[in-house]
């Protein structure tokens, strides 16, 4: 009843309101990263509530349905095994999304990790980092990660490793020469000037001014992982049956039976181009907003 | 509104070709002259030595180039009998207790650079094959372990002493991979000069090889067999994805692929091509095992072990694995169809082999609940190939389960699937196979022995080879048949020492102008493709 | 300036050195060998013996360091070792199939110049309008479609097209022939997967193009030629081309070093005879003799791309060169 009441709601009015507004104004500023964002969101909805929103087992064999094009009850067919090609790409989105967010969280922490201390110390420490990078730059990606996923054999811990490994120098090149120019501004003199611990100063003071490259390489990693992934998978060197997950559904069976059953092949293809499609318009939008300078990235 | 029924043409393609069998001789006697044979191989050879591969790529592309003293039979190769190719005549009896062997050869035989081709050749390929020298691998000298001397008394004369009489000396001679080389060649280049370099007698010389992609041989004008071969020559492809090979035969790429292709793909191709294409099947001489690692708890347990074969219904399987995995038939110990191998109801009385499924799994569940592991996690091995291992390991996992076993997989590519199988055992159960050239149950069982070299279960059963003993020595067919099948019970049911799954089916869909290559059990037999003709009109 | 090339070339070699020092052990790490797959990988019985006998032959069982020497002093002596599998050497093995990637390579730059370099300028000059979003969302596309994937298609879509229209599936050959030798058979087998990856490629190539356009536009010099009233295309060609062109010839040679030896997956589904096929079987195989060097041959190509674009920097821009 009292005015201080109203004031708030109208104040909550107007901060929906204007959040609704701002979202809106984004959308319109980045229409293609709007799209990607909701690609994105789509998919996770899917991967977090994969056991609701599909009708089958992703792994039970059904093999009196074996290779059915699509119908009304298997709206993407079903594979040699009978399995639904829909449940399994919902599935398989869950697949993807671990190892898509877990190797690039880790690839662009330790990167970022790696790249502020190399550019915060200096000297001898930055010698070294900097020429571990070379070593490990120096390998294209698909080559780094086949030669880690052999040694430590598949499955899907090791391709997450194997993912992670090739991304975290790229990172600590990135973070690295935005910290060099943090490093020697006064206040970060300042700070060491006041007796403060290096950890302190690094927390505080580098690691806030290096978040923009770190989440536009974090979300760049996740696009990569994905298709990694799945090219790891394709190649047998990645996830394992029956696990679901898309690179693998590519592979064998889905070939073979090319002219005949296509379905088997075309749907998990556009889940990978679609996911990474989405994560990368995204990224880019991301990047627009947060640091125009990096646009040629 | 489809014009025609897949199914009924695959039935009259096949009846085809089964009745092609028995006109052999008929359409051979009208085989054209001509063409170059384009064939797709999976695999890539490490040498061009047969003597010392193990691989049916070391097989397709460089057998043709040789000869070899007796061979199943190019016009029948389904038969279990032998025929000369070098050797004259029939192949010969053994005498003196049946411990001596001696074959008389074709004269004026040659090779391919001209040297004519004696009885010292092949006693120094076989002295080769069968003692080689310290350093010098020989990957079935273990074949001829009953071999006591090969000479050669006159120039078109050799002599095989056994040490003992054994009925597996003729099948170990007319494996697909003792080619007769010329004992100049060893002599003078040594015994490693065939890694690199072919000096045959076969119906084929050798023109090149592409590494990775291409094996090429032309004509031997001067082939002993009168007027083969027909081909002006082959070039062997190389195509290592499965996908690669069906899409080669689909747009004529190629004409034929001699290992075998999964069923859907036969029957894509059947669609696809209609009459252009001919298929032929045969049962394979393989069969895909899960092998139980017996050192590992609670695997040591034969309750267990029995369980797992118990859960899997191999009757269901083999109806719809055979859509789509070279897998077909249901067998025990012995090569189905084989006079020794047990007839249906035989197969029946064995665990797991049942028609009655419900009951199998109650006993496996009660089975597992005596040996107190009712809720076990297995740690699976299989080998990235799909067909059939992982094809077979996905529905293995499916049968598994459902007797509420859960199942972790660790798909490994071939060298690491090895490593763990044969040394390191870090699982509870393996896929295995056993795949054999020539048939040879007796022989062929002994994959089952504890004792044997390339039983990787780690197992411990006298009893299995005292059994084995006595059927070494069984002179009659019979007594081999009863003591079969007491074999079989103890090591697939009593003791459930590994798990047959099921039986591999060989399909070889090809472009129907190829005439006269006849389905072998094996995709390692009859590949030297002097009998081999394309018909031009249907080119 | 030489003096900024001679410490560049210097700092190749720790660059090669660790690499080499990697590659050797990650391989070394592995369980089982060439020995193994060779003599049991059909299943048939394989005579311990026989296999002891092979790993001598291979050097295999020699103390890892002794091996690493070998390795290592082959670069020294020009003596790069035999493939563990085929026994034949490995400048030999290389050699065969660089031809194959070489000319691959080749052909996919030429399409993704062809699309790149265009669509890059027209998103550039008509940034925010549909043509700019147009050409973004075909290059986003083009980066997450997988090219492996894409190869399938185009071999489903070559099927059913050739079917429909001549009654007979048609498919690439499955064998190379030199382009001197039989140019079409040649062409008919390449332009697939020339397509496949090129469209990933000219993908990153468009994006390069457009950002570096944009960035040359919004310059000083951009601008005072427009005051001056020169036509729009002329400032382009002109102007702006010329200065947008150093990062996006960087980029182009990148993805070049990386198509060379990076096309795993690609070969896998074409078929093709060339260094990522090689590789994947040298990896399968465990033929780690052949694996580490074409994996050196990889990081080689990798760093000697980037000595060049650094020096090429450096020529322009001479600041960079007392950095």
């Amino acid at each position: 009843m009292s005015t201080p009441e109203i004031a708030v709601i109208t104040d909550e009015l107007e901060e929906k309101r204007s959040l609704v507004a701002k979202t809106w104004d984004l959308c319109r500023r980045q229409p293609l990263g709007a799209a990607g964002a909701l690609i994105v969101i789509v998919m996770m909805v899917a991967a977090a509530l994969a056991n609701v929103v599909s009708a089958y087992d992703p792994e039970l064999n059904d093999l009196e349905h074996m290779l059915e094009g699509p119908n009304a009850w298997h709206w993407m067919g079903t594979d040699e095994f009978g399995r639904d090609i829909l449940t399994r790409i919902i599935y398989g989105a869950r697949t993807a999304l671990a190892i898509g967010f877990t190797a690039a969280f880790l690839g662009a922490t330790g990167g970022l990790v790696l790249g502020v201390a190399s550019a915060y110390f200096g000297g001898i420490i930055d010698l070294i980092v900097q020429r571990i990078v070379d070593v490990v730059m120096a390998f294209p990606l698909i080559i780094m990660a086949l030669v880690v996923v052999a040694t430590l054999g598949p499955g899907t811990e090791n391709v997450i490793i194997a993912i992670t490994i090739p991304f975290i120098p790229q990172c600590a090149r990135v973070v690295r020469s935005s910290a060099l120019s943090i490093r020697e501004i006064p206040y970060v003199d300042a700070a060491r000037a006041l007796g403060f611990s290096n950890g302190r100063i690094i927390l505080r003071h580098m690691v806030p001014n290096v978040m923009a490259p770190y989440l536009i390489m974090l979300t760049a990693f996740v696009g990569q992982a994905i298709l990694l992934e799945a090219v790891l998978s394709y190649l047998g060197m990645g996830v394992q049956d029956p696990t679901p997950a898309w690179g693998l559904m590519l592979k064998g069976g889905a070939e073979e039976f090319l002219e005949s059953a296509p379905w088997v092949s075309i749907f998990p293809g556009l889940a990978i181009s679609l996911a990474v499609f989405g994560f990368n318009l995204f990224g880019d939008a991301l990047r627009d907003v947060l640091d125009p300078k990096l646009r040629r990235m | 509104m489809k014009c025609f029924n897949p199914r009924i043409a695959i039935a009259m393609v096949i009846g085809f070709a089964l009745g092609l069998g028995a006109v052999a001789s008929v359409s051979a006697a009208k085989a054209q002259k001509g063409g170059i044979l384009q064939f797709v191989v999976a695999g890539e050879s490490p040498s061009k030595d047969g003597h010392r591969e193990t691989t049916y790529a070391t097989i397709h592309p460089y057998a043709p180039m040789y000869s070899v003293l007796i061979r199943v039979n190019p016009d029948d190769p389904q038969s279990s009998d032998f025929v000369c190719d070098l050797c004259k005549g029939k192949v010969p009896k053994p005498t003196e207790g049946d411990t001596k062997y001696t074959f008389k050869l074709v004269k004026g035989v040659k090779f391919h650079d001209g040297t004519p081709l004696t009885a010292h050749d092949v006693v120094a390929t076989y002295k080769k094959i069968i003692f080689p020298p310290q350093g010098i691998p020989s990957a079935r000298k273990a074949f001829f372990k009953m071999v006591e001397s090969v000479t050669a008394p006159d120039n078109h004369t050799v002599v095989f002493k056994l040490k003992f009489p054994s009925g597996a000396f003729l099948p170990a001679l007319a494996t697909p991979y003792n080619w007769i080389y010329a004992k100049k060649d060893l002599d003078e280049h040594g015994y490693n000069w065939h890694r690199d370099n072919v000096n045959g007698s076969g119906p084929f010389m050798f023109v090149q090889h592409q590494p990775g992609a291409l094996v090429e041989g032309k004509r031997n004008p001067n082939y002993h067999h009168k007027g083969q071969p027909y081909l002006d020559g082959f070039k062997a492809l190389v195509a290592k994805k499965m996908s690669v090979r069906i899409q080669a035969i689909r747009g004529n790429r190629a004409a034929i692929e001699f290992r075998g292709f999964p069923p859907k793909a036969r029957d894509d191709l059947v669609n696809a091509l209609g009459d252009k294409l001919k298929v032929q099947e045969s049962d394979w001489n393989c069969s895909l095992l899960a092998t139980p690692n017996h050192k590992r708890k609670p695997f040591d347990d034969a309750r267990v072990r029995r369980a797992l074969t118990l859960a899997v219904n191999r009757w269901e399987g083999s109806k719809y694995l055979s859509k789509i995995a070279i897998v077909k038939t249901v067998g025990g110990a012995v090569f189905p169809g084989h006079p020794l191998a047990a007839t249906k109801e035989e197969l029946t009385q064995l665990a797991g082999y049942g028609t009655d499924i419900e009951k199998a799994r109650k006993e496996a569940r009660q089975l597992l609940v005596q040996a107190g592991v009712s809720n076990l996690t297995i740690d699976y091995n299989n080998r990235d190939v799909d067909q059939p291992y992982k094809v077979v390991g996905t529905w293995l996992i499916d049968q598994w389960k459902q007797v509420g076993l859960n199942v972790k997989q660790t798909v490994r590519p071939t060298p690491q699937f090895y490593a763990n199988l044969r040394k390191s055992h870090e699982n509870d159960v393996s896929i295995d196979f056993n795949c054999q050239s020539v048939v040879n149950p007796i022989a062929d069982v002994s994959k089952f022995l504890c004792s044997a070299g390339n039983n990787y279960s780690q197992c411990e059963d006298p009893e299995l080879e005292a059994i084995y003993d006595k059927l070494l020595r069984a002179a009659s067919e019979k007594e081999q048949r009863s003591l079969m099948r007491q074999y079989e019970k103890r090591a697939l049911d009593e003791q459930a020492i590994m798990g047959v799954t099921l039986w591999w089916y060989k399909i070889n869909p090809h472009r129907a102008y190829v005439k006269g290559w006849k389905i072998a059990p094996s995709h390692y037999l009859n590949q030297q493709l002097d009998n081999v003709w394309l018909d031009q009109s249907m080119m | 300036m030489y003096a900024y090339i001679v410490k560049r070339v210097l700092l190749m070699i720790p660059t090669l050195f660790g690499a080499a020092v990697l590659v050797f052990f990650l391989l070394r790490l592995l369980p089982g060998d060439v020995c193994e797959v060779r003599l049991a990988g059909t299943g048939l019985y394989a005579d311990p013996r026989d296999i002891a006998l092979c790993r001598e032959e291979l050097g295999l069982d020699d103390p890892l360091a002794t091996q690493f020497v070998d390795f290592v002093g082959g670069y020294l002596t020009g003596d790069l070792g035999k493939s563990m599998w085929t026994g034949q050497p490995i400048e030999y093995e290389i050699g065969l199939r660089f031809k194959l990637s070489l000319q691959l390579a080749i052909m996919a730059t030429l399409v993704a110049v062809a699309f790149a370099i265009p669509l890059g300028i027209i998103s550039a000059v008509k940034q925010d309008t549909w043509i700019d979003y147009a050409v973004r969302t075909f290059s986003i596309a083009g980066i997450a479609i997988p090219s492996f994937w894409l190869g399938i298609m185009i071999i489903l879509g070559l099927l059913i097209v050739t079917q429909k229209l001549f009654g007979a599936g048609w498919m690439p050959p499955i064998n190379y022939v030199s382009p001197f030798e039989d140019p079409l058979g040649n062409l008919a087998q390449l332009i697939w997967p020339a397509v496949a990856t090129g469209y990933r490629y000219s993908a990153v190539a468009t994006r390069m193009t457009r950002s570096a356009m944009l960035e040359v536009l919004r310059e000083d010099y951009v601008r005072t030629a427009r005051a001056k009233g020169l036509v729009e295309k002329l400032i382009i060609n002109r102007h702006a081309l010329k200065n947008a062109l150093l990062p996006v010839v960087t980029i182009i040679a990148i993805e070049f070093a990386f198509l060379i030896g990076g096309l795993v997956v690609t070969e896998q589904v074409f078929n093709l005879n060339g260094l990522g096929k090689l590789f994947v079987d040298a990896v399968g195989n465990q033929d780690f003799a052949l694996t580490q060097q074409l994996v050196m041959l990889v990081v080689l190509i990798f760093v000697l791309t980037n000595l060049v674009i650094d020096i090429l920097y450096a020529w322009l821009d001479p600041r960079i060169r007392y950095a």
